[in-house]
């Protein structure tokens, strides 16, 4: 857990940067315009000490305007401190910007991401499905893909 | 310790013994059903080739250890190639993206064999249900006895084993098959 005095640094010299934060968990969470994800992570991994990207992963708002929200976290094992970030995209063009320079991880993550919403990682060239399998048509995650909708690779018995 | 020897063949007098045609009577011929026997012998030969994907796993390690100990119903030794099993126990989750794996082992065994249906994921999908499941190994292979259970109790494990060696023993054992 992060001493008070740590976020209270973190929000004073990102808030102006990266809009509104909020502490939700222990967890800082901002959100961001698309154009500003690379150059705020660029600025957490350099300047704050965040050096793990843990997980890359999106929220489906079906009916919203922005109707994804992909959502990054980050760690800095220095200070014991997590950051959210979530970046809200259109349907017609679920497209962020890759974090494949700044964290090697992200290549997987990213791919993930890809097969269970469909979200394109600008600049990662290999999103192939890593879960899912070849032919597999559609995002299981989203909210529209049918619950029971079943992609069998095997013919079944009669 | 003096221990009593059994002799295994009667000691005859020496002309008799001599003479080629005389058997001692003890055990000499046994009559039974060929199937009988075949099925005797197969029931307590069970060589299980372990399928094991999900948390269904630790169960198995259970009922195969010492406490449970399947060996004591011939099917304790695992074999990890399916050419050399007999029983194929599928235990835990099969998911789509697995079936193709789980089929080709199923075909590389050779005859006779049987499959196993350990816990409810492999038996029926269990509580999942969703595009990545298969909804019962049974979809796509044909299942001998089913173990329901999230995780099944050992005693469950070995009431199936014994269920499928009352099968082995009441079913037919061609000997020469129409494809063979």
């Amino acid at each position: 857990m992060a001493a008070a005095s740590d976020l209270e640094a973190l929000r004073r010299e990102l808030v102006p940067a990266a809009g509104p934060a909020t502490l939700s968990h222990g967890s800082f969470v901002f959100v961001l315009a698309p154009r500003e994800l690379v150059p705020t992570v660029r600025r957490l991994r350099d300047e704050f000490g965040f050096d793990l990207l843990l997980d890359v992963t999106a929220v489906d708002w079906p009916g919203a305007v922005l109707r994804f929200e992909v959502v990054h976290h980050l760690y800095s094992t220095a200070h014991k401190v997590r950051v959210r970030l979530k970046t809200r995209v259109a349907a017609d063009d679920p497209t962020v910007d890759s974090l494949g320079a700044l964290y090697g991880s992200a290549a997987f993550m990213e791919r993930e991401c890809h097969d269970m919403y469909g979200i394109g990682f600008r600049g990662n060239f290999d999103l192939r499905p890593i879960l899912l399998y070849e032919g597999f048509v559609g995002h299981p995650l989203r909210k529209d893909y049918p619950k029971q909708r079943e992609q069998p690779l095997v013919p079944y018995r009669d | 310790m003096d221990a009593r020897t059994i002799p295994i063949a009667p000691l005859l007098p020496a002309a008799v013994a001599t003479s080629p045609r005389v058997k001692d009577a003890a055990f000499e011929y046994l009559t039974t059903r060929k199937d009988e026997l075949i099925g005797w012998a197969r029931k307590f030969s069970l060589f299980p080739y372990p399928f094991v994907t999900a948390c269904c796993a630790m169960e198995f390690m259970a009922v195969s250890a010492s406490p449970y100990d399947t060996d004591r119903f011939g099917a304790a030794l695992p074999r990890f190639s399916p050419r050399q099993a007999d029983l194929l126990m599928v235990v835990g989750t099969v998911t789509h993206k697995q079936a193709p794996v789980l089929l080709k082992v199923w075909e590389q065994m050779c005859e006779p064999k049987w499959v196993m249906a350990f816990g409810v994921c492999a038996s029926s999908g269990g509580f999942y249900q969703n595009y990545a499941a298969l909804q019962g190994i049974d979809k796509i292979i044909p299942v001998d006895v089913y173990v329901p259970g999230c995780p099944p109790r050992p005693e469950m494990v070995i009431d199936g084993i014994m269920q499928l060696q009352d099968k082995i023993a009441h079913s037919r054992h061609p000997v020469i098959t129409d494809t063979f």
